[in-house]
């Protein structure tokens, strides 16, 4: 039979050889992205990397990470060697040999049946072994800490004795003890992951997810909410804080007293604490040791000990919290607390929020 | 070349059916390649839309910190683009070539039930236009495209955004379910004499085992979004969180069905590779057997998988376990097909023309989405992988490196049998290097992005992330894709009147679409053929014997019966074209409006609920609802009573 | 193949031999179709279990007492159970009704195949009667479709089988108005075979359903 290929015919020019020296720059810059990527000031450079597990947990689950990516990356270059090499080896040439007819080989196909179901079968041993070591029974001297979702924050709550402390957007703990989370949300969906200390647990409601793991290091680790759950999913983030058991207890027992009271009934503090106290800010928000009683926004009794503001998102600095009380949804779209200064009627003035926001940085 | 088919038609055969013309030809028509064609524009065309998408998400990820598109916007631009892509553009793009090419690759001269696959395209063409309405008035579906509850309730969603989805989607899904009937019944009842299942082309039996899985899956799909309508709509407690409901189960039904969709968009594509690369290679496709079996091993363990997406919802080691190892289990089959391709390819004679090519980028980028498949079914670190950059990268590598290559490979190779005229090779080559090199810029960054803490779905990004490199070089990437998709665009539109004319079989194809002019006329094959094997155009071919498989199939071949006659003499005297006249022989359902006023009537039914939670006027227009319903029983009546359509229901 | 078997069905109707299978076009379809259905319905059954006791409103079926809330109104469940067994034997009645009509068509009795077509469907309304009482008589109780898990799930598979017997009705109403005038005769039974296999699905289907909502606690 002739070949009818009239429209490839200008195509035989085409060598396998010029595809490769096409595609290779294209692959350089990402050659510079691994490159860049591995250094020894990783952190620094990608805070949220999960390729510096720092709990056993998170080691066990990079460690088959590269399990399958090695493999992954083995079966690849073995597939794509082998393409490269046949479709070099049996290209048309004019003149060239004619196709051979045959249309299978029995011992062929069982052999590359073998090879991939051997490969599955170590990738599935090692899966189900890391499976059964992160999801263990909670040791009995784990420090629960319930962990709620709200659109867009956490709200972190630890029962001590009788008592619940509540907090919100950092998470503290302490080194060298098991922590058990409790995981639960009243609204959508969320997942709770610090990629150092494990992958991701989700956020269900009506129903209670637990996640266990043990921080190593004091340090700060980075998180953020991984299950979309609206408008400002972007910007639910938090922060682990990883304390030696010593400041661990210490940091337990500021956040256990009541709100600082102002010491100057005349400061800008105390006129802050009045605003807050007995304004708008009440109906959403609890200050412990103040009458406020809202719980639609994050506890504030020591708000001014957080590092960051508004889930993460910002510095927690004068100005970001200016801006945050002036019209929280401009800096997260769709937030809950609504706008309650700026170009509003009956709004806050400046000044009013000049003295909020000293008083929410006394919160110590 | 062939000793079974005719290639030029008699004259009085096409005098007797002349291409219809005009407008109203297209509306009433039933022809399937005339259907196939209108899929393919619509469905083309939508992914043009679902790829403008795209291009505003990585203007909008381009730089950290950016506010080109506000939060809700980019919500529903990711949510849109998936919908619009999966149900506008790649489901739509296979159905189209199902349409186009499975009557013809079995012998026959229309599906099963004509009317029925009109139907279908325009219940399909009205769905996606609502959906997309939804869009352009910037309250499109904003709660990702598996849309977990209970955001998708109105408790957490009040405006008109999910009723668009679960309205638009109940739509599609109705469409998929009627044209998957008609070709699953097309495939098994209409095949041409000695055509046995085993003799089908791949392409053929890959639409069959597809078509199975959305039958079912989108069955389930249907229930969940019924649910969630009348959650919506009429105030059910299925999602509602303060009854009690539990958003499991939600996930579970819609991962029942979202698993098997993502092989309803490979398996076809498969199906075409492995009709491309033993064409190109100019010898058998190795291992048919196995290829069909894999394909079967693979729909039907994708139903055993489904909550692989779901390792971080804490189901506990078990169940973790199970479905891990269901998952791993997939890459099996998929490596035989995979090494069954290479084994095509080896010895062979390989052209490497723009079909070709994608054939190949396919084989090597799906691989790559495979692998990283794999590497999320290993669950404890797909803890690390899931709602990241990194399944992004596996979802793109799989329909893009996927679906999508395997797709423009099958438009090359079948557009000149549709129009007659072949594509630019040249501008395909320029649309290829382009696809390939902007698809890996593009895409493959993801997977360190990901790995890096990047999740998915934020419309945002802070400064000090270390993301902005690479997310930078994404949205360079997703524009050289851009630029070699109008390259494509414009290749489609140009060599559809200035292409080189293709003749009946261009590639020297073995299978019987290639044995009628291209395009086909209305009656496709002038005599139905008969089968003797499974490449009925190379038999005639000395040099081609060996590849043929044999077997026992010469002589049965003679001896196969059906319902006691003889192959070749069939029993019905209408299609028994060896005694009457070549014009007489041939019947053909005539046009009809029916289908478009059904799928009005079926539409309408659900649009109009998009009302009834509505204030002031608009309200009004719920009753569209019972309109809709009205219209739909009078068009079932006329369509059953319709004169000419006998064989139908 | 059943080659004698088809062959008799080519006598009967030989206008739909060229098939490849031997089977007719419609009647493979109406087998996908069955398939799909079963999933609709299975997805349906699956959420009702799975919501099994779980609500937390609301009356309850059998009188028991919802999880983990104090008991509204124990031992008064809302089933009315001697009624759905009656109209569940009325309903599985209408599928023998079925038989009759199909058999009655293949002989040619024009009028005996109209009046069992019309008794099926008549057996099919007399379910959909029992089901509207049920229906509004559960509202009065206090069910309604947002009350709770359970009403949900109940109204809406139970609802949901209501409109398939409602089709099914229109169907059969439909070829019995037909038969009586004598537009199928017995070259056209497949038209009544259609529907029988649609009418015994939709009959099995309440087999599932009964014993899972209505008799186990
Ligand atoms: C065409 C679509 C398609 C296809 C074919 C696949 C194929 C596979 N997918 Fe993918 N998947 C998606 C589309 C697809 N997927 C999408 C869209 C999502 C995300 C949904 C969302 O969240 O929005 C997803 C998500 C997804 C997840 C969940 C990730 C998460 O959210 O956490 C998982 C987990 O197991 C998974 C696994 C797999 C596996 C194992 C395969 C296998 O079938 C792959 C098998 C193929 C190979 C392995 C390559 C060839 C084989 C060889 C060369 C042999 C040798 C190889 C080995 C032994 C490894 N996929
Ligand atoms: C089904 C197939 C499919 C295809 C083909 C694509 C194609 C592309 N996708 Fe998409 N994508 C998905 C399926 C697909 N995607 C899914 C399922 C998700 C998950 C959604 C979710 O989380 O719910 C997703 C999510 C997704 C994201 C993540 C969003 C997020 O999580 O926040 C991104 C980000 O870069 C992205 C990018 C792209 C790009 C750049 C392309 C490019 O390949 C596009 C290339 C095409 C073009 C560039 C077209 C060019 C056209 C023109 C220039 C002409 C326009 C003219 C007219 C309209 C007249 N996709
Ligand atoms: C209608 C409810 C509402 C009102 C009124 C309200 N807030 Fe808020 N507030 C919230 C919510 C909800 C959040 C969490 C927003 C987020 O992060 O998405 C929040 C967050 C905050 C935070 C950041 C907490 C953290 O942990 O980062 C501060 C500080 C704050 N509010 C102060 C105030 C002050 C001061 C007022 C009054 C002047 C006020 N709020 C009034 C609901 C409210
Ligand atoms: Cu909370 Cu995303
Ligand atoms: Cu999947």
């Amino acid at each position: 039979m002739k070949s009818v290929l009239t429209a490839a015919g200008s195509l035989r020019r085409l060598r396998p050889g010029r595809a490769l020296r096409s595609g290779l720059p294209a692959l350089l810059p990402l050659l510079l992205v691994v490159a860049a990527a591995c250094g020894d000031d990783h952190l620094t450079r990608f805070p949220q990397s999960t390729f510096a597990p720092a709990t056993e947990m998170a080691e066990e689950q990079m460690f088959l990470f590269h399990l399958t990516m090695w493999m992954g990356i083995a079966v690849g270059l073995l597939t794509f060697g082998l393409m490269a090499w046949i479709l070099w080896k049996f290209r048309y040439r004019p003149g060239g040999p004619e196709a051979q007819q045959f249309h299978g080989n029995t011992t062929l196909e069982i052999a590359w049946t073998l090879l991939p179901a051997l490969i599955v079968a170590v990738i599935a041993v090692f899966t189900v072994r890391a499976i059964f070591i992160t999801q263990p029974e909670p040791p009995a001297n784990a420090l629960n800490v319930r962990v709620i979702g709200k659109q867009w924050w956490w709200e972190f709550q630890y029962p001590v004795g009788k008592d619940t402390i509540v907090t919100a957007n950092e998470i503290h703990v302490p080194v060298g003890q098991p922590v058990q989370l409790l995981l639960e949300s009243d609204n959508v969906l969320h997942s709770f992951w610090v990629p150092q200390m494990a992958g991701k647990r989700d956020l269900i409601t009506n129903r209670v997810n637990r996640l266990i793991f043990t921080p190593r290091e004091p340090g700060v680790y980075m998180g953020q909410c991984a299950e979309f759950c609206g408008d400002s999913h972007a910007l639910m983030k938090m922060r682990l804080i990883a304390h030696t058991p010593e400041g661990f207890r210490q940091w337990l027992e500021n956040e256990a007293r009541p709100a600082v009271e102002p010491t100057d009934s005349a400061s800008a503090v105390a006129v802050g604490k009045k605003l807050v106290t007995q304004g708008v800010c009440a109906g959403c928000h609890v200050i412990k040791g103040t009458p406020m009683v809202g719980r639609t926004g994050p506890v504030l009794t020591h708000f001014g000990r957080r590092r960051t503001l508004a889930a993460g998102i910002l510095e927690n600095n004068a100005e970001n919290l200016r801006q945050w009380v002036r019209n929280a949804p401009s800096v997260k779209p769709g937030s809950k607390m609504p706008q309650l200064g700026g170009d509003i009627p009956n709004g806050l003035t400046e000044e009013q929020i000049t003295y909020i926001v000293a008083y929410l940085q006394s919160l110590q | 070349m062939a000793s079974t088919a005719t290639v030029a038609a008699p004259h009085s055969l096409a005098a007797a059916h002349p291409e219809p013309r005009g407008l109203w030809s297209w509306i009433t028509t039933v022809d399937h390649k005339r259907i196939g064609i209108l899929y393919g524009a619509t469905a083309f065309f939508f992914f043009l839309v679902g790829g403008l998408e795209a291009l505003l998400i990585r203007v909008q990820l381009a730089v950290p910190n950016n506010d080109f598109v506000s939060a809700d916007l980019y919500n529903q631009l990711f949510t849109v683009h998936a919908l619009t892509m999966i149900f506008g553009a790649l489901m739509p793009l296979t159905a189209a070539l199902f349409n186009y090419m499975v009557p013809l690759q079995i012998g026959a001269r229309d599906v099963a039930f004509p009317r029925l696959n009109a139907l279908s395209y325009w219940i399909y063409l009205f769905g996606v236009l609502f959906f997309n309405t939804g869009m352009l008035l910037q309250v499109g579906p904003n709660s990702g495209w598996f849309a977990y509850a209970p955001i998708t309730t109105r408790q957490f969603s009040p405006g008109l955004n999910m009723d668009f989805y679960v309205l638009g989607l109940q739509i599609l899904g109705l469409s998929s379910i009627l044209a998957s009937l008609n070709f699953i019944v097309t495939i098994v009842n209409m095949r041409a004499p000695g055509m046995r299942l085993m003799r089908m082309p791949i392409f053929t039996w890959m639409t069959l085992i597809t078509n199975v899985l959305i039958v079912t899956a989108m069955a389930v799909f249907t229930i969940a979004v019924t649910e969630l309508m009348f959650d919506r709509v009429f105030g059910s407690a299925f999602y509602d969180i303060n009854k009690g409901a539990d958003p499991l189960l939600w996930q579970h039904l819609f991962w029942m069905f979202g698993h098997p969709e993502v092989y309803i968009l490979i398996l076809p594509i498969m199906g075409m590779v492995s009709e491309v690369i033993p064409t190109f290679s100019r010898k058998p496709l190795f291992g048919y057997n196995v290829m069909v079996f894999s394909g079967v091993l693979i729909g039907w363990l994708g139903w055993g998988v489904w909550s692989h997406h779901m390792f971080a919802t804490g189901m506990g080691p078990i169940a973790d376990s199970f479905f891990a190892l269901s998952t791993m289990l997939i890459a099996i089959p998929t490596g035989i097909k995979i090494f069954n391709w290479l084994g095509t390819l080896w010895g062979g004679s390989i052209r490497f023309t723009t079909a070709m090519l994608f054939s190949l980028a396919f084989l090597a980028m799906f691989t790559v989405g495979g692998i990283s498949g794999v590497m999320h079914a290993a669950a404890p670190s797909d803890l690390q992988q899931t709602d990241t950059y990194f399944v992004v990268a596996h979802i793109h590598y799989v329909f893009f490196g996927g679906t999508v290559l395997g797709l423009w490979s099958g438009i090359y190779y079948w557009y000149p049998k549709v129009f007659g005229r072949l594509l630019s090779e040249r501008a395909g080559q320029a649309h290829f290097w382009l696809t390939l090199i902007g698809m890996n810029i593009t895409f493959f960054p993801m997977h360190f992005l990901g790995m890096l803490g990047m999740p998915r779905r934020i419309f945002t990004y802070g400064d000090n992330m270390g993301f902005n490199e690479m997310n930078a070089l994404i949205s360079a990437g997703s524009f050289i894709l851009a630029l070699g998709t109008l390259v494509f665009a414009v290749n489609l539109a140009l060599s559809w009147k200035f292409g080189r004319k293709a003749g009946a079989n261009p590639w020297g194809a073995a299978t019987l679409e290639w044995s009628i002019p291209s395009p086909p006329p209305v009656y496709n094959f002038a005599r139905i053929p008969v089968v003797h094997s499974r490449m009925p155009l190379w038999e005639g071919d000395a040099g081609r014997q060996a590849g043929i498989p044999r077997g026992r199939t010469e002589e049965e071949t003679e001896q196969v019966t059906l319902l006691g006659h003889k192959v070749g003499e069939v029993a019905d005297p209408e299609s028994d074209v060896n005694k009457m006249s070549p014009d007489q022989a041939i019947h053909l359902p005539p046009p009809s409006y029916w289908p478009i006023i059904l799928a009005a009537g079926i539409s309408m039914i659900f649009i109009g609920l998009l009302f009834r939670h509505m204030e002031g006027a608009l309200h009004n227009l719920w009753y569209m609802t019972p309109a809709g319903a009205l219209l739909t029983v009078v068009a079932i009546y006329a369509w059953a009573f319709e004169p000419g359509h006998s064989h139908e229901h | 193949m059943d080659h004698s078997h088809a062959l008799s069905a080519h006598e009967a109707n030989p206008a739909h031999l060229d098939t490849s299978t031997g089977l007719d076009n419609r009647k493979l379809a109406f087998w996908g179709f069955i398939g799909s259905e079963c999933l609709l319905f299975g997805s349906l059954i699956a959420t009702y279990m799975a919501y099994k006791g779980n609500s937390i409103s609301g009356p309850t079926p059998h009188g028991d007492c919802w999880k983990g809330v104090p008991c509204v109104n124990p031992g008064h469940g809302i089933f009315n159970l001697p009624l759905t067994t009656v109209s569940t034997f009325i309903l599985l009645m209408s599928s023998v009704a079925m038989v009759l009509a199909l058999n009655y068509t293949q002989r040619g009795e024009r009028m005996k195949s109209a009046l069992w077509l019309f008794l099926t469907a008549f057996g099919g309304s007399i379910f959909l009667g029992c089901q509207v009482y049920e229906f509004t008589h559960f509202y009065h109780e206090g069910l309604s479709l947002g009350t709770s898990l359970f009403s949900s799930s109940f109204y809406l598979l139970t609802g949901f089988h209501g409109a398939h017997v409602t089709a099914g009705v229109l169907y059969l109403m439909t070829l019995a108005w037909m038969a009586y005038r004598g537009r199928i005769g017995p070259e056209k039974s497949l038209n009544v075979e259609l529907a029988g296999l649609y009418w015994h699905f939709v009959d099995v289907i309440w087999i599932v359903i009964f014993p899972l909502v209505y008799l186990i606690k």
